[in-house]
């Protein structure tokens, strides 16, 4: 028989499994996952993103996939989607960098200019 | 723990499984193991999402991603575009005509309107797994009742939310369960009633295909409220898949220690068990469905005594619909005023309604009290199909009646129901269009009373039967003057006399037709005519001379040769004692030359 105390447990372990299913409102990932995404490396990443997420207990980002937005030379392309709409796009992404950008970008809000379109492409 | 990127849902309610989502989902399995993606991606088997017209209906989070009427072959596509490349599959996607391009569930007119609270878990939840339910707070109202709340304070808190019993009368639920508490008896009995006979119906089955934890505890919520140890529920025998996944459901809160004895160690004992009915209507009735709990004869009894005070085996028993038993423990867990902010004065919170006929989106709404007609036909519904009109929608089955189109715009709830004489019922909920005839409904529904009655009083056993020979002869063209009175007579008769709610209301569909269909009744018996042009005995197929360009194509198709005529020479023409008026020739003429007179 469980206790209340077990049944508060599974409770939390559930919903961190299924949470997905529920409404976000925090940010939104989007990992380009075209083929040319895929190629490049996207999939560790996206999965990097999974369980650096789970890890910190960040229950409201959510990860999704896109297809291509045309920079293939750039992918693994990742798009940090904040809950005001504007929009960070990092690429020639790794799932080390994506850790860093978790912990940077949407723990603490500081966006990693260094791994930006801008700063790959020499934009200031 | 494996945590997955993506999880998609696949319908396996009744009408997605008999339209293959199984396979679909056996498919699913096979094609992200191919792929490599079967760590990346969970495939979660849930209950009704509602729009059963359009199975199997599969939902893939976290985008919310909705697809609709997925075949097999589909199954291969989806994986490697939208799970493995990130596009998703636009031709799949649920489609509401005017809006393109829709993404997610929430964005879907159907869904936008609704308010779920009875099927709060369905569509989203693995009915199959007691964690997923606890997950979205299953459980944590039985917590707090045994850990916080004495039995009285439970019921105090039912009366304040004024929630009313959603099988179709309409009594306060709280007051019931205040008379079963009162009740003084060594043992009592909490009971569900599943028995979901209404033709059309099936809001009660998805409740328990899709989440049938919520029926478990709140059963054993009314356990402790009342006082009783035991609780019985009798579902159907047609609902195979709801009586295999409740009694899952049972076994898995069993081993959870959410029945059985001492349960979460606070010497509360609850134990359930499951009733098949055999599927005759009359033990929906609740005097009859408790006989037939015991073993017996399912047939009805005169009330007093009620159930409450002398039930099953003689002791007291609560006995409740699926429906309501499934809004319990969301008003324990969110409080009685949370409860009664949505709905109208008198009837609070959401009513769940089956929506079928000629309506674009057959399948099961929650929508909250004080509604109107037409947004449930034209919002959530999509209209009705072929640009028809509205005629009228038919609600509470067989013991209930019609509101025309007059009444589109009235507000449904328990009250307003009755005064245009239908009701709530149990909430099917059948839209007619300008083709369909009301006398054949009324014959319809008659028809079914007819075999449904258990034959113990007379009025019903006899007097539904003489309704029906009339309604049987009107629509055959037979009908005489003072016909339409001799049902009327019949049928406030029955309604006095009858022993059970069966027989009480079995005349409804008739009254009801009589009150604002007056005049087709009229037309029936005196012109002899169907001005719906659906009663096939008062039709005559006619071929129009003007129009007709005798490429003898209908005589060709008919049947029964009733067709005649020379190809090339003139109009054909239709020989009426022969015709059998299958409609084949309407068919099959490429010029639209013959109709219905």
């Amino acid at each position: 028989m469980k206790s209340i105390a077990e049944l508060e447990e599974i409770r939390k372990k559930t919903l961190e499994e299924i949470g997905l299913r529920k409404n976000k409102d925090g940010y939104r990932i989007v990992v380009g996952m075209a083929t040319c995404g895929i190629a490049a490396g996207a999939r560790p990443v996206m999965q990097a993103f999974v369980e650096e997420l789970k890890k910190r207990n960040l229950h409201d980002v959510q990860v999704t996939m896109t297809g291509c937005i045309g920079v293939c030379r750039l992918e693994p392309i990742v798009e940090v989607i904040s809950p005001d709409g504007s929009k960070v796009t990092y690429v020639e992404m790794t799932p080390e960098k994506a850790v860093r950008v978790v912990a940077e970008h949407i723990v603490n809000g500081r966006v990693c200019r260094d791994l930006t379109i801008g700063e790959a492409e020499g934009v200031k | 723990m494996q945590i997955y990127r993506a999880h998609v849902l696949v319908c396996c309610g009744t009408g997605c499984s008999s339209n293959k989502s199984e396979e679909v989902l056996r498919e699913l399995e096979k094609q992200l193991q191919e792929n490599q993606l079967q760590h990346e991606v969970k495939v979660v088997r849930t209950g009704c999402l509602g729009l059963c017209q359009n199975g199997p209906n599969i939902v893939v989070y976290p985008e919310g991603t909705m697809y609709s009427m997925v075949k097999v072959e589909d199954v291969e596509e989806i994986v490697s575009e939208h799970l493995l490349k990130g596009r998703i599959v636009k031709r799949l996607l649920y489609g509401e005509p005017e809006a393109e391009g829709i993404r997610s569930v929430d964005e879907v007119d159907f869904f936008k309107r609704q308010k779920r609270i009875a099927l709060r878990n369905c569509g989203i939840i693995n009915p199959e797994n007691i964690d997923e339910y606890i997950a979205f707070d299953g459980y944590k109202a039985l917590v707090k009742v045994l850990t916080e709340m004495k039995p009285a304070d439970v019921i105090d808190l039912l009366k304040k939310s004024q929630l009313r019993g959603r099988g179709g009368a309409g009594f306060p639920t709280g007051l019931k369960w205040e008379f079963a508490a009162k009740a003084e008896s060594e043992q009592k009995y909490v009971c569900c009633n599943a028995d979901e006979g209404d033709p059309g119906a099936f809001m009660d089955r998805s409740i328990l295909e899709g989440d049938p934890h919520s029926i478990v505890e709140a059963m054993a919520i009314a356990g402790y409220a009342i006082g009783a140890d035991k609780g019985f529920i009798y579902i159907r025998a047609e609902y195979p898949i709801a009586v295999k996944r409740l009694r899952l459901a049972i076994e898995q809160a069993k081993e959870y220690g959410l029945l059985g004895e001492n349960i979460l160690n606070t010497g509360f004992n609850f134990d359930l068990e499951i009733r098949l009915g055999a599927g005759a209507f009359v033990c929906g009735e609740e005097t009859a469905l408790l006989t037939s709990i015991e073993g017996k004869r399912g047939e009805p009894r005169p009330r007093p005594p009620f159930p409450a005070v002398k039930g099953l085996w003689g002791q007291p028993t609560l006995l409740n619909n699926v429906e309501t038993y499934a809004n319990v423990p969301p008003i324990i867990l969110n409080g009685p005023e949370w409860f009664t902010q949505i709905g109208t004065e008198k009837s609070k919170g959401t009513k769940v309604f089956a929506v079928g006929g000629k309506i674009n989106n057959t399948g099961l709404v929650e929508i909250p009290m004080g509604t109107t007609l037409r947004e449930v036909i034209y919002d959530i519904g999509g209209g009705i199909p072929n640009g028809k009109k509205f005629k009228a929608a038919q609600t509470g089955g067989p013991s209930g009646g019609c509101i025309p189109a007059s009444h589109i715009d009235t507000p449904i709830d328990y009250d307003t129901l009755v005064e245009l004489g239908s009701m709530m019922g149990s909430g099917g909920m059948i839209i007619m269009d300008e083709d369909t005839c009301m006398v054949d409904i009324a014959r319809f529904f008659l028809e079914f009373t007819v075999d449904e009655s258990c034959g113990k009083c007379p009025p019903c056993r006899i007097g539904t039967k003489r309704m029906l020979e009339i309604l049987n002869k009107i629509t055959a063209g037979k009908g005489e003057e003072g016909d339409i009175e001799k049902l009327e007579s019949l049928a406030k008769n029955i309604k006095a006399a009858a022993l059970c709610g069966l027989g009480q209301t079995a005349p409804n569909p008739v009254l009801s037709t009589l009150r604002y269909f007056r005049d087709e009744y009229e037309a029936h018996v005196r012109e002899k005519k169907c001005p719906a042009g659906s009663c096939k005995a008062l039709l005559d197929y006619v071929i129009d001379a003007e129009i007709c360009r005798s490429c003898g194509l209908c005589a060709k198709e008919c049947p029964v040769g009733a067709i005649e005529g020379e190809r090339k020479k003139g109009p054909f023409v239709i020989i009426q004692e022969k015709c059998i008026k299958c409609g084949t020739c309407i068919e099959k003429c490429p010029f639209e030359a013959i109709s219905k007179k």
